[in-house]
This record gives C-alpha cells, sequence and structure tokens, in this order.
C-alpha cells in the first residue's frame, strides 16, 4: 500500500511511458498482446497435438477465469460450472447446425455466452440465497442434473450421443496446408485473450471493489450501500458467460457436444484449477488450467511407461493426478500464483535490502 | 506492488504455458521422429509397425470388452515372437475411452497426432467411433476393423479410410429377425434397444423379417444409466414372449435379472455384441453378488460370425486358444478375447500383403482387393465398392454356459437381399498362426 501512495505522489514527474501503463485498459491490452504474439510464436512451432493441448488449455482457462471471479473474488462457491459449459456447447452446436451455412463463428460463440448468462442469472438468482454448503450443493445439483436433459430430447439434443458440428476450417489465405489444431488454437487462444482483458478490467472497476466487498463482509458491503444479492447475481452471470464462451470453445475444438464431456469431474476440476492457481488471480487461472491439461497427460503418460496391466494402468493416472493435487496444496496452500508472488516477494527483499546495503 | 508486478508476471504466465506445452512438444517430437530410416508411413519404422485403439477400460461398456485389446496385444506378442510380420514388429497402443463419446475425440486425436499410429485398429463403440471417422479420414489415417456392426462404417465415397469388420447389426438384425419368423410364429416379441445407431440399424434388420403385428413395444435404454426397471415393466405389461435385444453384456445381463425380479421369462434373442455366455456369467455374478445361476443365460438365442471358441475341436480356436493360455492366461477365454485375438489376426493378413514396405494407401487397397479372408464362417464383403465386414452369420444357442452353433453359416446383405446359405470355408490357419505374404 504505501508504494502504491508512492507512486501516485509521483505522479507528476512521470514519463508518458508509464502514466500510460497506469491507465487499466491499456495496461491489461498492452498484456493480452504481448501474450497474444507469445503464444502465435508458440503455436507456429508446436506440433499438431501439442497445439490442441493448448486449445485445451485456452478453453479451460475462459471456463477456469470466470469461476475464479466467482470463487475468489466473489465467495461464492460453484460446483456447477460444468453445467454452465455445457449450456454454452449445446448453444453453440445448436447454432452452428449440422451444415456449414451458419452465422459467423464470432457472432455464433457470442450468442453461446448470452444465453449461457440467461442461465446464469437463473442460477445466480438462486444462489443469491444460498451460502457455504447450501450453494455448494445447489451448484453440485445443477451439474450432475443439468447434462441428463439431453436424455429427454433425443431428436432435439441427441441424447448420450451427442451433436456434432463440422469443424470451422482455416481460412483459405493461410495455405492448404495449415493444420486445423493450429486454427483451433488460435480461435480459443484469441477467446482467451478477450476474456481475460474483459476480466482484468472489471477486477480492478467498481464492480470488481464491489465482488470483494461482498465478499469479505455483507453486512459492512451492504451499510456502504452495495445491494449484495445484485451484486452476487451479476458475479455469476459474468462467470457463467465465462463458462458459456469455454462451453462453445470447447465445441469449436472438438466438434461435439455430448453429455459425457460435461460429467461431474468437469465441474471439480474447473474448481481444482482456480484452488490449484490460487483463489482470485486471472494468471493464476492460467496457470491452473495448464495444470489440469497437463498434469492428467503426464501422469498417463508415466503409467504408460511402467508397463503395467491395463486396469491398473487406467486407474493409476487418475490416481497419480491426484496425488500431484494433494502435493501442490500442501506445498502453495495459496496456489501457484501466490507460490509464484512469494518467490517474487522474497527475491525483492532480498535486492532491497541489497539497496540499503549498498546506500549505507 | 502489485501494478509494477502484473504486466511481467503475466508475460511469465504465458512463458510458463508456453514453456509447458512446448516440453512437451519436444518428448514427442523425439518418439515419433527416433526410427526415421525404413519408414514408408507414420507409424512404420524398419523394425516396427504402430498401430493404436480406443477401448472402454473403464465405465459401464469396460466389463467384457476391455479384454479386446489386451487379446490384439496377445496375438501381436505371438507374432512378434516369430519375428514379427515382414521383418516388422507389431506394437498396439490402447487407450481408455470409458465409452464416453468426448473422450474418445481426445484419445484419438492424441492416438493420431501424438503417438503417430500407422492406423486405428479395432476403435471400439457406435457412438464413440462414429465422433472420429470424419477427424480420421480426413487425416488420411486409415481406420481399420471398427468393433462395433454400425452400417455407417461402411461408406467408401464418405470414409475411404475406415473399414467395419464385424458383422453389421443389419445383417444381424434380418438373420435373428427371420428365426424369431419362423421359429416363434404368432408370438408377441418385444424389442430392447441401444439408443443409437447400434439399436436402430438392428431394429431395421429384424423389422424385416418380424411381422409387424407380433411387434408389440420397443424400448430403448441409454448407456451408462443402469436403471432399466421401467423398460422392463413396460415389456412385462405388453405380455411379450420373446425379447429382441441389441444390447451390450451389462445389459443383456440387467434384462435377465429384471426378468428373476419380475417374474417373467420370455425367450431373449441377443445381438451377438451383448450374447458372450463368459462375459454374461461373469455379470450376472458380479451384479446379483453372486446370488443368480449361471443357468440363467441358458437358451439365449444369437447368431455368430467366428467358429464357436467354446469348439475347441476347430482347429483356428484351438490356435487362438493357445496364444490365449500363453500370453493372457488370466483373462477367461471368452468372445472378447477371440474377437481381439481374430481382428487383429485379420490385420496382420492385410499387412502381410501389404509387402515390404507398407503403407497407409497400400493396406486400404490391400482390403478392397478381397484378398484378406479372415477367420471367420463368413467371407468379408471387402471391395473398392464396399467396406463392410463379415457378411452374415450362423445361427447360435447358450447350452450349460457354452455358446453352440446350429447349422450352416447365413450370408445376406444390409438392403432387402434373400438369406442364403454358404459353404465359405476359411480353410487351415497358417503354419503358427502367422499369416503369409501375396507372394
Amino acid at each position: 500500500m504505501a508504494t502504491r501512495t508512492a507512486v501516485v505522489g509521483d505522479k507528476e514527474r512521470r514519463r508518458p511511458m508509464e502514466r500510460a501503463r497506469q491507465a487499466t485498459l491499456v495496461r491489461h491490452l498492452t498484456v493480452a498482446l504481448v501474450a497474444g504474439l507469445v503464444l502465435y510464436v508458440v503455436s507456429n512451432a508446436l506440433s499438431a497435438f501439442d497445439n490442441l493441448q493448448l486449445a485445451t488449455m485456452a478453453y479451460s482457462f475462459t471456463a477456469v477465469a470466470g469461476l475464479t471471479v466467482l470463487t475468489g473474488l466473489n465467495g461464492q462457491v460453484s460446483l456447477g460450472h460444468g453445467a454452465f459449459m455445457c449450456i454454452g456447447a449445446y448453444a453453440t452446436a445448436k447454432l452452428l447446425g449440422e451444415g456449414t451455412d451458419h452465422l459467423p463463428l464470432a457472432l455464433v460463440l457470442l450468442l453461446a455466452a448470452l444465453i449461457t448468462a440467461v442461465g446464469g442469472v437463473l442460477a445466480g438468482a438462486a444462489a443469491a440465497r444460498l451460502r457455504g454448503p447450501y450453494l455448494a450443493g445447489a451448484t453440485l445439483a445443477l451439474a450432475v442434473g443439468l447434462p441428463t436433459i439431453a436424455d429427454r430430447f433425443p431428436t432435439f439434443l441427441g441424447a448420450s450421443n451427442g451433436l456434432t458440428v463440422i469443424p470451422s476450417t482455416p481460412p483459405a489465405s493461410l495455405g492448404a496446408t495449415f493444420p486445423l489444431e493450429r486454427w483451433q488454437a488460435w480461435i480459443t487462444c484469441l477467446g482467451a485473450l478477450i476474456v481475460y482483458v474483459l476480466l482484468a478490467n472489471l477486477m480492478r472497476s467498481r464492480y470488481g471493489r464491489a465482488f470483494r466487498a461482498v465478499r469479505d463482509d455483507e453486512v459492512a458491503a451492504e451499510l456502504a450501500g452495495l445491494h449484495v444479492a445484485r451484486v452476487q447475481v451479476l458475479a455469476f452471470v459474468v462467470s457463467a458467460a465465462c463458462a458459456g464462451l469455454g462451453g462453445g470453445l470447447f465445441v469449436v475444438v472438438t466438434q461435439l457436444a455430448a453429455p459425457g464431456a460435461f460429467a461431474l469431474t468437469l465441474s471439480v476440476a474447473l474448481l481444482a484449477a482456480v484452488v490449484l492457481g490460487g483463489l482470485g488471480s486471472l494468471w493464476g487461472a492460467a496457470l491452473g488450467s495448464a495444470a489440469i491439461v497437463l498434469i492428467p497427460q503426464w501422469s498417463d503418460d508415466l503409467s504408460k511407461s511402467l508397463s503395467l496391466s491395463s486396469n491398473v494402468q487406467a486407474n493409476l493416472a487418475l490416481a497419480v493426478y491426484g496425488a500431484l493435487l494433494i502435493g501442490v496444496m500442501l506445498a502453495a496452500p495459496r496456489g501457484l500464483a501466490g507460490a509464484f508472488d512469494w518467490v517474487h516477494q522474497q527475491v525483492r527483499r532480498a535486492s532491497t535490502r541489497r539497496e540499503e546495503e549498498e546506500q549505507a | 506492488m502489485t501494478r509494477t508486478t502484473r504486466l511481467p508476471a503475466a508475460v511469465l504466465a504465458a512463458a510458463a504455458l508456453a514453456f509447458g506445452v512446448a516440453a512437451c512438444g519436444s518428448d514427442n517430437g523425439g518418439g515419433s521422429s527416433g526410427g526415421g530410416g525404413g519408414a514408408s508411413a507414420p507409424g512404420i519404422t524398419k523394425t516396427q509397425v504402430t498401430v493404436g485403439g480406443h477401448f472402454p477400460l473403464t465405465g459401464p461398456a469396460a466389463p467384457g470388452y476391455s479384454e479386446i485389446p489386451r487379446a490384439i496385444d496377445a496375438y501381436f506378442q505371438h507374432v512378434n515372437a516369430q519375428g514379427g510380420i515382414n521383418g516388422r514388429k507389431l506394437k498396439m497402443i490402447t487407450r481408455d475411452d470409458g465409452y464416453n463419446p468426448t473422450n474418445t475425440v481426445k484419445v484419438t486425436k492424441q492416438l493420431v497426432l501424438q503417438d503417430k499410429v500407422f492406423a486405428i485398429l479395432g476403435g471400439l463403440g457406435t457412438p464413440t467411433h462414429t465422433k472420429v471417422v470424419d477427424f480420421l479420414n480426413a487425416s488420411r489415417v486409415p481406420d481399420l476393423f471398427v468393433s462395433s456392426g454400425c452400417l455407417c462404417w461402411d461408406e467408401p465415397d464418405k470414409h475411404p479410410w475406415t473399414f467395419g469388420w464385424q458383422t453389421d447389426y443389419k445383417v444381424e438384425g434380418k438373420i435373428l429377425g427371420q428365426y424369431i419368423a419362423d421359429h416363434y410364429k404368432g408370438k408377441k416379441v418385444a424389442y430392447f434397444l441401444q439408443n443409437d445407431d447400434f439399436g436402430t440399424d438392428g431394429a431395421a434388420g429384424l423389422d424385416q423379417y418380424v411381422p409387424k403385428a407380433s411387434v408389440v413395444t420397443r424400448q430403448t435404454y441409454e448407456p451408462g444409466n443402469t436403471d432399466i426397471g421401467p423398460q422392463m415393466a413396460k415389456i412385462k405389461a405388453s405380455g411379450a414372449e420373446v425379447i429382441a435385444s441389441f444390447s451390450i453384456p451389462a445389459y443383456t445381463a440387467l434384462v435377465t435379472l429384471a426378468g428373476v425380479k419380475l417374474d417373467y421369462h420370455p425367450q431373449l434373442v441377443v445381438s451377438n455384441v451383448g450374447a458372450d455366455p463368459t462375459t454374461l456369467t461373469g455379470l450376472l455374478k458380479a451384479f446379483s453378488k453372486g446370488k443368480a445361476p449361471a443357468s440363467l443365460i441358458d437358451g439365449v438365442r444369437s447368431a455368430y460370425y467366428l467358429p464357436s471358441g467354446d469348439d475347441t475341436s476347430n482347429p483356428w480356436i484351438a490356435q487362438f486358444k493357445m496364444i490365449h493360455d500363453k500370453y493372457i492366461p488370466k483373462l477367461p477365454w471368452d468372445g472378447n478375447v477371440l474377437y481381439g485375438e481374430a481382428l487383429a489376426f485379420t490385420f496382420a493378413e492385410a499387412l502381410a500383403q501389404a509387402g515390404q514396405n507398407p503403407t497407409r494407401q497400400g493396406i486400404v487397397d490391400v482390403l478392397e482387393s478381397g484378398k484378406v479372408k479372415g477367420p471367420g464362417l463368413v467371407p468379408f464383403r471387402y471391395s473398392k465398392d464396399s467396406h463392410a465386414g463379415f457378411t452374415g452369420e450362423a445361427q447360435s444357442v447358450i447350452k450349460d454356459g457354452k455358446l453352440v452353433e446350429e447349422g450352416k453359416a447365413l450370408q445376406t446383405d444390409d438392403g432387402s437381399g434373400d438369406i442364403t446359405p454358404t459353404d465359405f470355408d476359411p480353410g487351415q490357419p497358417p503354419a503358427n498362426m502367422i499369416p503369409a505374404g501375396s507372394d
């Protein structure tokens, strides 16, 4: 806090570059642009399969980032975000349809996010009345119940067989041999970066402060003039829209919306990513998403390399994944983002100490 | 402080992400480019041919079906012990999809893009494999011998790289339907169908022979939802005396147990997919905690395209059983193991005929030439115009827990063609069960 006051005090003497960095929007756009460039270079260097992994991370990030706003910033636990991804995925699949003549993909994804946001209003209105374990229970029911609706409407939603869509192919201007997976990585990463900019700004805005105020003390927030329930519903809507977009991007990557994709394990994995990355931190969400994609992959490869019987092999991957999650949480209780912050603080402390010594 | 750290922190995050992916990328790259020399196609080196498949090792379809990839692997081990095919050892990579279509998409992409397999072999399931057919054909990966009898594998114009293997469900429906029409004349028939192409194709075949008036009810089930009480109550209420069932083993067992509970004992006529006696006995024991007697499934009718695994006097069966006893003795000797070995044998036969430097196109050409005979009771339909597998089945019944085949094998098409007996003879198995090349 002390440093921040100093920064504001020094404002007059700062160079234009640094003043620009202070403008929230410019700063977040810069970050997104730099990250976008890095991702562009990386995706060009990656193999098809790794681009697919990158795309998986990106759509997971979209949902996880939304959840970290809800849980980390606003203090509402949701065990049901897989259900919102499910809504977004089915909306996307229905809007894209079976043919190739559909609305532009960007519009479809936007609509999917909006439709899911409507679902978020309903869930949020219920959630605003619930606290702690009751909220967890209600969202859990949503995660378990919602995907089974597909079974009730076999012709409209395709039952357990799901809905398939034709992949959105890269534009011809990129060349005939441009890999589909890289194109999918680009679409999903762009979606993830847009969500990053929007959420990062939201977190810094008065809405973000309202979210935090309600999380920290509802009574105090109400006394300060905030409409607690409305803030909570808003947080749910924002979070649901992000998950909906994540679901839409999921369909872009897998060309499939089926209830099996949105099992309870998905909702739990999303929450695991939030906690693993660090509650309320967007780049923690990025790290968490990377972790939930890469760790199962690595543990699967590890259990495969041990050449065990296939029954043990299929289950060992899950066990290794679980053990790793527990290990990380023990070593870094504030998540990966927290661990990085801690390292950063240590380095800073060491360097200020050195500076002080030099000055002395 | 937070302000000044945000930018580097975010860039760091992106870099960490990138590094994480790049690191695993380089691993894979090293693995696949390892055997550059002698490679005529991805997944083929001078010394090895790598294929892969998606199978349910966990989940509702795992009982029984999880043995198939292990049986494929056992046959491959047997081949490798004899020096391989054209000097190349065979390697099978199995990935678990839990019979969940979303996972099928994921693991199949992994097999093709990361493991860089030469071909997908025996990918299991209709709801699962339909989700990856387009991807495999777009990637020009041979998609051989899908473990499902959906008609949808036989679309050479749309899916030139996909081949079926087992008898398709419509042909099977016709053959079972004819039996019902001939032997249960005038009796009320209920259909119990899996709610996807498996059930739909089967019912289409049944409908060609079972008179419409005698079908009293058509019930469906969702794989994954094990509560079939409501459907069974409706079937009992309909007064059906015969149940024609296109179900996977777990649901055949559930039908049998529901019959016990409701004191309702109709004649069961089941697709071979869900009628393997050993698998059913095991499932009945597991579901009823050992209470259900094995005799419950005696009299269940089906039809089958391979020699019965219980007929050890058949030279093919004797050989396949020997491989089972040597490499996977802990697995029961059942229809799934026989299925996996027979399917692997067919692949070895096609690979041997594809010559010294097999290519992806080459193996497709070999299959379309119609020279691959396989170990079945009926021939394959493979040609330029058809990618359908076995073209018929012999009637069968479960007696004392064993599968007994009756009469000559029957063959037909998946249109409105007649059912005719066949004199097809696969001949004697090759020496050591290693198929010879075309030269």
